[in-house]
Parts: structure tokens; C-alpha cells; sequence
């Protein structure tokens, strides 16, 4: 990789911290998640709330599902040549009960993964443009070590 | 009863990549349908089209593009798009406006000319339609698939042999359907020989896009019998209702889940919601149902589907499988047209395609492929965002 800027590859869906989290969005009449963001209406059908707080989601979470692309997917990806296959994973976040996908970060395969195996949130690159290096969310096997305990 | 209609013809153009304008295979379709119901044209006063959103405007208006094709006769037309269900909420608007006493006999078509491989979002930077950003982020439909095949691998055991299995099994009897498009009799090696695209599925595990067209002709239950046709197969029901908030199903192509945080939300996800409506519909259950025309995306989706539409309890399809039951001559045979997995995805005429079966294995006219004494079939098809359709044919 080059030495250009960092940047995210979808504005406003996650930090850009070392320890990145999904910006979410959270109803303040009914407490439902929402991640992409949603500010204008609750999908909760008991609930016509249209007031709505940003947040940042559990940066942790446990596996639902995986598995990885061996084909290059179509554009709008952009694929590295040669394309190199990724595991993608399903990691459900207790405090929001919710499922989020994502690729899981280069170097990690399938064989490395089960279901219900702890993930944190990560950035790592997604592409380059002549400006900059699109960075987006991956999910990461959690490391065993006492200062990375889920739920974080 | 009173909210049945017969169903008195059925047609399809062979699935293929033929490459041809999708308005051919309908019309094939529609032909076909109206020869097989014995009447003339004319008498089609509602002509409801499946849309394709990859042929331009004609696609976009199918139901006046076919029926200009047919030769103006000044039939009303509708036109619906659900994606894969678009075929069944097309016979919907033709029972309503049956049962609304509006029209006697209705047209029901849909028809597709598909590209070659991985479906693609629309063009363009459009980080608001989650289609585009999981495209972009890498996530196509095998993506789903293969998640959905893992959690059974996980949850019950599957293996595999299991998945594998399906595929076999759909194959002996696509290779006697001459409409199909793979009419091959694949062996287990030839599977486990395919290339992986989305572990734990192979090429062989996941269905192609292909090009095809399905059409039938339904009416009345008095015009029905008017013309000597009374014993038609009728529609007994048909479903297309939503999952139940929150859904803890990743539906493609959502990047997320719904969130079940807030208090007292329940969870129906929408492959266990349809079956449910329509069975309710018909006034039958499970254990009437002589066949059942699911959609195999994956050849592990085709077990999911089995116990969505409880022939199984959950987690035991794969057993079924094992002991034959859902082949033909099984105690409950699924997919005996071959599946998509021989017909591969014609998205607007898929759902019809689905009926079309139905309507020849209750009448007895499967031939090789006959289902015995054949007398309920159940559809069950997958749209997008969590939603799709079942559609009840009885004798």
C-alpha cells in the first residue's frame, strides 16, 4: 500500500479511531438500533417515533454466520488483480440484538472461524483511489487477551 | 370455494441463455397457455405481467408489452414486480380481479433475458441503497446462501453429502423434464469436483441465471365449467406476506438485521411466515400437501425451505433427504420439475414456472416426472428484503 491518506470508503458509517465502532442510530421512544443509520422513521411497527439519537454500536460481537468469495464480485467492488478471495462474516451484537456483515480481515479464512467465535471491529483497506486509501469495517478474530473482552 | 379460481392452461418457453428479447419467450409462454385452456385470445380480458428490470421500459411495463405482442384486443393489463416473487403477485391482481367479478379469464406471464453471471446492482455511487453497498463491499447472493448453509451445517449437522445429495437428487428428475435447461444426472463427485464460490457451497450448489418464460391462463370457477372444465387445478391460495419485526435473518441484500433490543418484539422471519398465511388460506396443513415446488437458490436452501413449509420439524430436512422421502416416489417429493437447480433463475417467470408445475402434477400429465395421485402442491419463493411468496394448488 502507498503512503496516502486514509478515508472511509461510505462517509459517516464508522469511526476512524484506532478502535473503530459502526455509527448507528438508536430511537429515543422505543430504544430499537438501526445500522445503516436511521433518523426518519422507527421500523418497529409498534412505534411512529421520528426522533432519533446517533450512536456508536458494540465494536464486539459473536460470529451468527460466515463464510468467504471466491469470485470476484462485480462493480461497484474493486477488486484487486489478481483478486484475492475474503472471508465474510455475520457478528451478532448482544446489547443491540442485531446481526451486522461484514469481510473479515485479510489472512483470516474460513477454516479459521466458527460460529459463535468472539469478533471485534477493525478498519483495514478496501481499495485505492488516485486520492486516497478507502478504508472500511472488517471484523476481526478476537485476540485472548484480558484488555479485549467483548462487550467493550 | 369462493375464493378459488381454476387454473385451465399453462405454458413455458424452454429455460436457457438463449440471448433472444424476453417478449419472445412470454409470448412462447402465453401461446402455449392459451392452446393448453382451448381458447381463443380474445376472451383474455386481463393480462397480468411479471416485470424484468433488466430489459428497459418494455420490461418495466411487461403486461402491455406482452399483451401488445399478442395483438392488441383491449384487455385491461397490470404489470407487478417483486423480484423473484413477481410471478405470484402477478396471479394475485388476476384472482382479485377475477373474484371482484371484473373478468372471467386472465393472462398471467412473465418472462426474462438475464446477463451472465453474479446479478449487478444499478450504476452509480448510491451508499443509500444497500443493494449497491453490499455490492460494493464485497457481499453478492452467494454471500447469503452460504451463510444461511453454514448455520445448518452448525445448528443440525448437515453435511456436505447432504447439500450434495439435493442436487443429485434434483438432477434425475430435471433431466426428464424437457423444459428444463441442465438435464444432466449429476453424481456427488461431480459437485464435490465444482469450484468453491461461497463455502461451504460449490458451483453446483448454487443456482444459475437463465433466460425463460411461464404463462398461465386462470378464470372463473363458472367459466371454468362453462367451457367442460370444472376439475381444473384451482388456486387455493396465495401469500405474500411480510416477516414479522424484528427479523434476526440477514435477508439479502441488507447489510444488517433488524435490531430486537426494544421490549416485547417478536421474531417470525418471513420464510416461516409465508407458508404459514397460506396454508391458513387454504384451509389445509402440512400434511396434506403431495409435492411442493421450493426455491433452491442453494441446494441448502431447498432443506430450509422444507421445514419453513413444515414437512419437517426444524432441523430435520437433511433426514428426509437421507431416507428418500423428498424425491420422486418419496413420501413427500420436492422439486420433481428439477428445481432452479436445472432451470437455473428466470426472475419474473420463476414463480409461475413453480405453478406450471403444479398444474401439470395435478393433472396427471408429468409424465416420468408424475407425481402419484398428485392432489396438493405448494409453491414457496424468495423476493428481496425479506419477503417473497407461497402459492396452494389443489384438485
Amino acid at each position: 500500500m502507498s503512503d496516502k491518506p486514509l478515508a472511509p470508503a461510505i462517509e459517516g458509517w464508522h469511526t476512524m479511531a484506532a478502535k473503530p465502532h459502526l455509527i448507528g442510530s438508536q430511537c429515543t421512544h422505543c430504544g430499537t438500533y438501526f445500522f445503516p443509520k436511521q433518523e426518519q422513521y422507527c421500523r418497529n411497527p409498534a412505534c411512529d417515533s421520528t426522533d432519533f439519537r446517533e450512536v456508536e454500536l458494540s465494536r464486539t460481537g459473536h460470529i451468527w454466520s460466515y463464510t468467504n468469495a471466491c469470485y470476484q464480485p462485480p462493480a461497484p467492488f474493486v477488486a484487486p488483480d489478481p483478486f484475492e478471495p475474503y472471508a465474510i462474516a455475520g457478528v451478532q451484537l448482544e446489547r443491540e440484538q442485531m446481526v451486522v456483515l461484514g469481510q473479515v480481515v485479510a489472512g483470516v479464512g474460513v477454516e479459521d472461524l466458527k460460529v459463535g467465535m468472539p469478533m471485534e471491529l477493525v478498519l483495514e483497506p478496501l481499495h485505492e483511489t488516485e486520492d486516497d486509501i478507502k478504508v472500511t469495517w472488517k471484523w476481526r478474530p478476537l485476540a485472548a487477551d484480558a484488555s479485549n473482552r467483548p462487550g467493550e | 370455494m369462493s375464493n378459488e379460481i381454476a387454473i385451465i392452461g399453462a405454458g413455458m418457453h424452454p429455460w436457457g441463455k438463449w440471448g433472444h428479447n424476453f417478449v419472445q419467450y412470454g409470448v412462447a409462454a402465453a401461446r402455449e397457455a392459451l392452446a393448453d385452456a382451448g381458447i381463443p385470445w380474445q376472451d383474455v380480458r386481463f393480462v397480468s405481467g411479471g416485470a424484468t428490470v433488466r430489459c428497459g421500459y418494455p420490461g418495466y411495463v411487461a403486461g402491455a408489452t406482452f399483451a401488445q405482442a399478442l395483438g392488441w384486443q383491449g384487455a385491461e393489463v397490470n404489470t407487478s414486480y417483486a423480484a423473484c416473487a413477481s410471478g405470484s403477485q402477478a396471479l394475485a391482481a388476476a384472482r382479485n380481479k377475477i373474484l371482484a367479478g371484473e373478468c372471467e379469464v386472465a393472462l398471467v406471464v412473465g418472462a426474462d433475458t438475464t446477463p451472465k453471471g453474479f446479478l449487478a446492482p444499478a450504476g452509480g455511487y448510491r451508499p443509500e441503497d444497500p443493494d449497491w453497498v453490499r455490492f460494493y463491499l464485497g457481499i453478492t447472493n452467494p454471500t447469503y446462501f452460504a451463510l444461511y448453509a453454514r448455520r445448518r451445517m452448525d445448528l443440525y449437522g448437515d453435511t456436505l453429502a447432504d447439500f450434495a445429495a439435493v442436487k443429485v437428487k434434483n438432477s434425475r428428475v430435471g433431466a426428464k423434464n424437457p423444459r428444463a435447461r441442465y438435464r444432466k444426472c449429476f453424481t456427488a463427485e461431480d459437485v464435490a469436483a465444482s469450484a468453491m464460490v461461497a463455502d461451504p457451497l460449490r458451483l453446483m450448489d448454487i443456482c444459475a441465471t437463465s433466460d425463460g418464460g411461464a404463462a398461465l391462463i386462470v378464470c372463473s370457477l363458472e367459466y371454468a365449467r362453462r367451457i367442460g372444465k370444472a376439475d381444473a387445478p384451482r388456486v387455493a391460495a396465495i401469500s405474500t406476506v411480510t416477516p414479522t419485526f424484528a427479523s434476526g435473518v440477514v435477508e439479502m441484500p441488507d447489510i444488517a438485521t433488524d435490531s430486537a433490543a426494544a421490549a416485547g418484539v417478536e421474531a417470525l422471519a418471513y420464510r416461516s411466515s409465508i407458508p404459514m398465511k397460506a396454508y391458513e388460506e387454504a384451509g389445509i396443513g402440512p400434511e396434506d400437501v403431495s409435492l411442493a415446488e421450493v426455491y433452491d437458490l442453494s441446494t441448502a436452501l431447498e432443506l430450509d425451505w422444507i421445514e419453513d413449509l413444515r414437512l419437517a420439524p426444524r432441523g430435520d430436512a437433511a433426514a428426509l433427504l437421507r431416507q428418500g422421502d423428498t424425491a420422486l416416489g418419496g413420501r413427500i417429493p420436492v422439486n420433481v420439475s428439477g428445481g432452479l437447480a436445472c432451470f437455473g433463475e428466470a426472475v419474473p417467470a420463476q414463480a409461475i414456472a413453480q405453478v406450471c408445475e403444479l398444474t401439470w402434477q395435478l393433472r396427471g400429465e408429468a409424465g416420468d416426472r408424475q407425481v402419484k395421485n398428485a392432489k396438493v402442491g405448494i409453491t414457496a419463493n424468495q423476493g428481496l428484503f425479506g419477503h417473497g411468496s407461497s402459492v396452494i394448488v389443489k384438485r
